[in-house]
């Protein structure tokens, strides 16, 4: 077998590997960091360019069996897939789900990920599509396995297929129970050799069925994560510990105003530095290299460098950001949807309201900085990256590099959080640029005031909605008007976007559009016009305000102004909040294919049996007390995942300091894979929004970002998190009978109605209706001033 | 340059550095132990948290020369091959998400419980409102903490699992 064969030559050494061995000398758990991809870095510790020597790093065939599974000789199996798992639990569902399929007990097999030599390219990770769309392709080929080892054993046991059982990796013949042979004995060291049919990943597939939810065994159970202890022993090695022989530690130097030209460049400024290398430059981009690590922080702090300001500033103030966007031109028209006639409903109306939502710019703030290593021995480049796109990453470091794709691989390795921002990664082609030009292994890394200042931004909102009650209350005609600031929204590893890449002068001629977001609700108000455009800010390359794609890309700035309006519907059509919702939903006649009508009805009632909710209109008879309490619901979808969120908070009156007291999160995302993993996942989205909630904010003036710590740039801590958090999973299909949903998309869901459930609570426990988040004290504080409370 | 001579977790070590240079990167750069992690440089999110003296110390703002005393970090906590109950906790709640603060959550709850084996929830939260986590896994490491203590106060300590070898 050879590489030519498009499997990869880590999957060829498994395969003659004694397994039984290599697991004993490297401990099952750490089998999934350690074998392929640490055996790689080991390699090259020991060889250097040896390793590299590799190469090309051809794409594993996904229309081969043997690129997704390996059984070894003790029976036990490797899956091979092309994602990434940040530590939600999807590495340890994938397992459950093809362990299921294949019949192999799940604590028999492991998972390598998302390595781009090594795994067929799935993308890696984003947009809650792990479960939903990626794992039904591993399905298919774990049947498809199983199907071609049923087939062997038919042959090896002598008797038709149809006479055998399997369970655990054991094929046994039904009539005659001594008869048996393992998956092992049948395949070990050879491989499958079958080509499975599909024009693209997504859609690969056998002859195999797959199996329906009443015969799936370890998915619906909870094993605990497999990559959970090496991160509390220590033993993890994250993309950020990776050390090759030669490296040197570089670090940026970014323009201290947005638009900048460079115009000077005092390289004697940091000659004194010991271990100083070099001062790489191009363009408006320049770093330093050093031998050692606290070196190249020093001398990117200390080099001397001027500067040219633009000639007009780059954007407004923070402070001025709404009022800009409201008077800024479109960069396209708007083109609203339109159902019913929302003009003669909003003339007969007896109440028309009127409401405008701002909500900022919110960084991604990574818990660190971005940071890559990148190998160039032998002509070749391998990053070892926390991308969670790994296989975008590859095609952008080869493109921003001019290389052919095959000389260049992306090694994945865990990383800190970052909610898309390693989607639109920064530092590999950083360090693969600089470790090219220098001929040596590069470690970039960005620092913290860097990474919040220059990260990617989630675009700003200005949303008008207005909505027209009939004397009855009814909600009989709404109009939505979402306005983002988005123009030249920055996509998935773009060579020709990288900051890098604009800095040495790229410019795309026609930038990304950018994009707003309609409602995601199920509410039957008969006449609707809803309708988004995007305006730019004065300057769209070389600035810390570029967008990206944060969690939920636009879901929380549009549920923020979606559902606050809702709730002031509500407020003045005198119903409770959680009721006039249920009556939207009940309006309706007809559900979609996924029955989220009934979906949502169902988790906003099993939100609202869990926090036990009484029904009232809101807001309550404001307290005489410094604390004044209230409660505020809130409920959206995210593709087919349906989430409904109750918040107590408490309010200060004196401060504006605002506490959630408890929060209750219902969550139907079809098919749950693993419950624990999912409720773990949902609490921290759900936590996450109740930080964009409270504090997390970008502020700038009109020529640089100003929050660029944890301090300026806050964000939830330990004494912020509330007394008590339900997570409810729900299952809502209305037909008792049918077999379950297929899994849906879990995460991001979780934190988009959290925004308006805060604002929805403050307003119900002061009265005071506040539009803009985050919900700062000193935010807080003034409306509440200004309403009297 | 100097030399330092430093003790962590048990071993003596002699490193040849300018003296200001932080904790942190002889730590991970020269002696090989990386689970204390860069996280801002400022002393401010908690990940680079080291035990020197029994506190809790952020290494990435802390000068290597002015360490006096011995160093414990994560790789330092399992003891005669077994987890410290607190790493036994954090796995028992499947407490981290990406898990890269989880070093600077551990050990300061080692140093909390070192100090006060019952803290209440309030002295939980308190103690710990300074380590951050962008995943927001703080009510599991909270739950952990509770869960440790309670191991810890039995009167024959459950060790935790054999560390894999």
């Amino acid at each position: 077998m050879s590489v030519s064969d498009g499997i990869p030559k880590q999957i060829e050494d498994a395969l003659l590997t004694n397994r039984r061995d290599f697991l004993k000398s490297a401990g099952m758990l750490a089998v999934s960091f350690g074998v392929f991809g640490g055996t790689r870095i080991a390699a090259a510790g020991q060889r250097g360019a040896t390793a590299q020597g590799a190469g090309p790093y051809q794409d594993p065939d996904f229309h081969q069996i043997d690129s997704w599974i390996v059984i070894h000789e003790d029976n036990t199996a490797t899956f091979f897939v092309g994602k990434t798992d940040p530590g939600q639990g999807t590495g340890t569902g994938f397992r459950q789900l093809m362990s299921d399929e294949l019949d192999i007990a799940f604590d028999r097999t492991t998972l390598i990920m998302g390595s781009t030599d090594i795994t067929v390219d799935q993308v890696g990770s984003g947009g809650s599509t792990a479960m939903e769309r990626d794992s039904w392709p591993m399905r298919r080929v774990a049947a498809e396995a199983r199907r071609v080892l049923l087939d062997m054993a038919s042959v090896g046991l002598g008797v038709p297929v149809t006479q055998l059982t399997v369970a655990d990796a054991v094929v046994t013949v039904k009539a005659d129970a001594s008869k048996r042979i393992t998956y092992g004995e049948l395949i070990a060291g050879k491989k499958f050799n079958v080509t499975l049919t599909g024009e693209n990943v997504s859609s690969i597939t056998g002859q195999a069925r797959t199996k329906s939810v009443p015969e799936l065994k370890y998915t619906g159970q909870s094993p605990q994560r497999d990559d959970i202890p090496a991160k509390v022993d220590g033993s993890l090695k994250w993309a950020v510990d990776v050390k090759l022989p030669g490296m040197v530690h570089a670090r940026n130097v970014k323009p201290p105003f947005a638009c900048a030209t460079l115009t000077g460049i005092d390289e004697s400024s940091v000659r004194n530095v010991p271990g100083f290398i070099k001062v790489m430059h191009k363009g408006n981009y320049v770093a330093v290299v050093c031998e050692r690590e606290e070196q190249a922080v020093r001398a990117a702090r200390q080099l001397k460098t001027t500067w040219e300001k633009p000639a007009s500033a780059p954007f407004p103030t923070s402070e001025n950001l709404f009022d800009y966007m409201r008077n800024a031109t479109p960069t396209s028209p708007l083109r609203p949807n339109v159902a019913g006639d929302p003009v003669a409903a909003f003339s007969r109306a007896a109440k028309v309201l009127e409401a405008e939502y701002q909500i900022p710019f919110q960084g991604h703030t990574a818990f660190a900085g971005a940071h890559a290593t990148a190998d160039p021995s032998n002509g070749q480049m391998t990053v070892y990256s926390n991308d969670m796109k790994t296989y975008g990453m590859r095609r952008g470091v080869a493109t921003f590099l001019g290389m052919a794709q095959d000389r260049v691989r992306v090694v994945y390795r865990q990383g800190p959080q970052g909610f898309g921002r390693t989607a639109a990664e920064d530092a590999a082609c950083e360090a693969a640029w600089i470790a090219r030009e220098l001929g040596r292994p590069v470690r970039m890394q960005w620092m913290r005031d860097e990474e919040t200042a220059w990260d990617t931004k989630s675009p700003a909102f200005l949303v008008k909605v207005q909505g027209a009650l009939d004397a009855t209350g009814n909600l009989i005609a709404y109009d939505y008007h979402a306005r983002s600031c988005d123009y030249n929204h920055i996509g998935y590893n773009e060579p020709d976007t990288v900051l890098i890449a604009q800095f040495m002068g790229s410019r795309r001629s026609t930038p990304s559009a950018g994009s707003s977001a309609a409602p995601s609700d199920m509410y039957a108000i008969p006449n609707r016009t809803t309708g988004g455009d995007v305006v730019s800010l004065p300057a769209i390359w070389e600035t810390p305000l570029r967008t990206g794609n944060l969690r939920d890309p636009n879901g929380p700035q549009s549920t923020f102004a979606a559902e606050s309006f809702i709730d002031e519907a509500a407020t003045a059509a005198k119903s409770d909040a959680l009721e006039f919702r249920v009556k939207l939903l009940n309006a309706g006649t007809t559900d979609d294919g996924v029955f989220r009508r009934a979906r949502s009805l169902a988790v906003l009632k099993a939100a609202a049996n869990a926090f036990g909710w009484d029904a009232r209109p809101s807001p309550k008879p404001i307290g005489k007390g410094d604390i004044l309490t209230g409660r505020g619901v809130a409920y959206a979808f995210r593709g087919q995942t349906v989430v409904a969120q109750i918040a107590e908070v408490e309010v200060n009156r004196h401060s504006g300091q605002v506490r959630a007291k408890r929060l209750v999160c219902a969550h139907d995302c079809g098919l749950i894979v693993n419950p624990q993993a999912l409720r773990h996942t949902v609490e921290c989205g759900t936590l996450h929004g109740l930080s964009r909630a409270l504090y997390e904010e970008v502020r700038f003036d009109t020529e640089k970002v100003t929050s660029v710590d944890w301090f300026s740039h806050p964000t939830l801590r330990h004494m912020d998190v509330p007394d008590k958090i339900d997570i409810l999973l729900v299952n809502g299909d209305p037909n008792p009978s049918r077999p379950d949903l297929p899994p849906y998309g879990a995460g991001e869901a979780s934190l988009k109605p959290m925004l308006a459930a805060i604002g929805n609570a403050i307003h119900d426990a002061t009265g005071v209706r506040i539009r803009r988040v985050p919900f700062r004290a000193d935010r807080v504080l003034a409306a509440l001033k200004a309403a009297g409370v | 340059m100097s030399q330092i001579q430093l003790t962590v977790n048990g071993r003596q070590y002699t490193v040849d550095v300018e003296p200001a240079t932080p904790l942190l990167y002889i730590l991970r750069n020269d002696l090989g132990l990386q689970s204390p992690k860069f996280g801002c440089g400022l002393g401010q999110c908690g990940a680079c948290t080291v035990i020197i003296n029994g506190a809790a110390v952020r290494s990435c703002v802390t000068a290597t020369s002015s360490v006096k005393g011995e160093v414990t970090t994560l790789e330092g906590l399992a003891s005669n091959g077994r987890l410290h109950p607190l790493q036994q906790a954090w796995i028992d709640e499947q407490v981290p998400q990406c898990g890269f603060c989880q070093n600077g959550q551990i050990l300061t709850a080692k140093v909390m419980l070192d100090k006060n084996p019952r803290p209440t929830d309030a002295q939980i939260r308190e103690t710990m409102n300074t380590t951050l986590c962008r995943c927001m896994s703080y009510m599991r490491v909270q739950a952990a903490i509770k869960r440790a203590a309670k191991t810890l106060a039995e009167p024959s300590p459950a060790a935790g699992k054999a560390v894999v070898p």
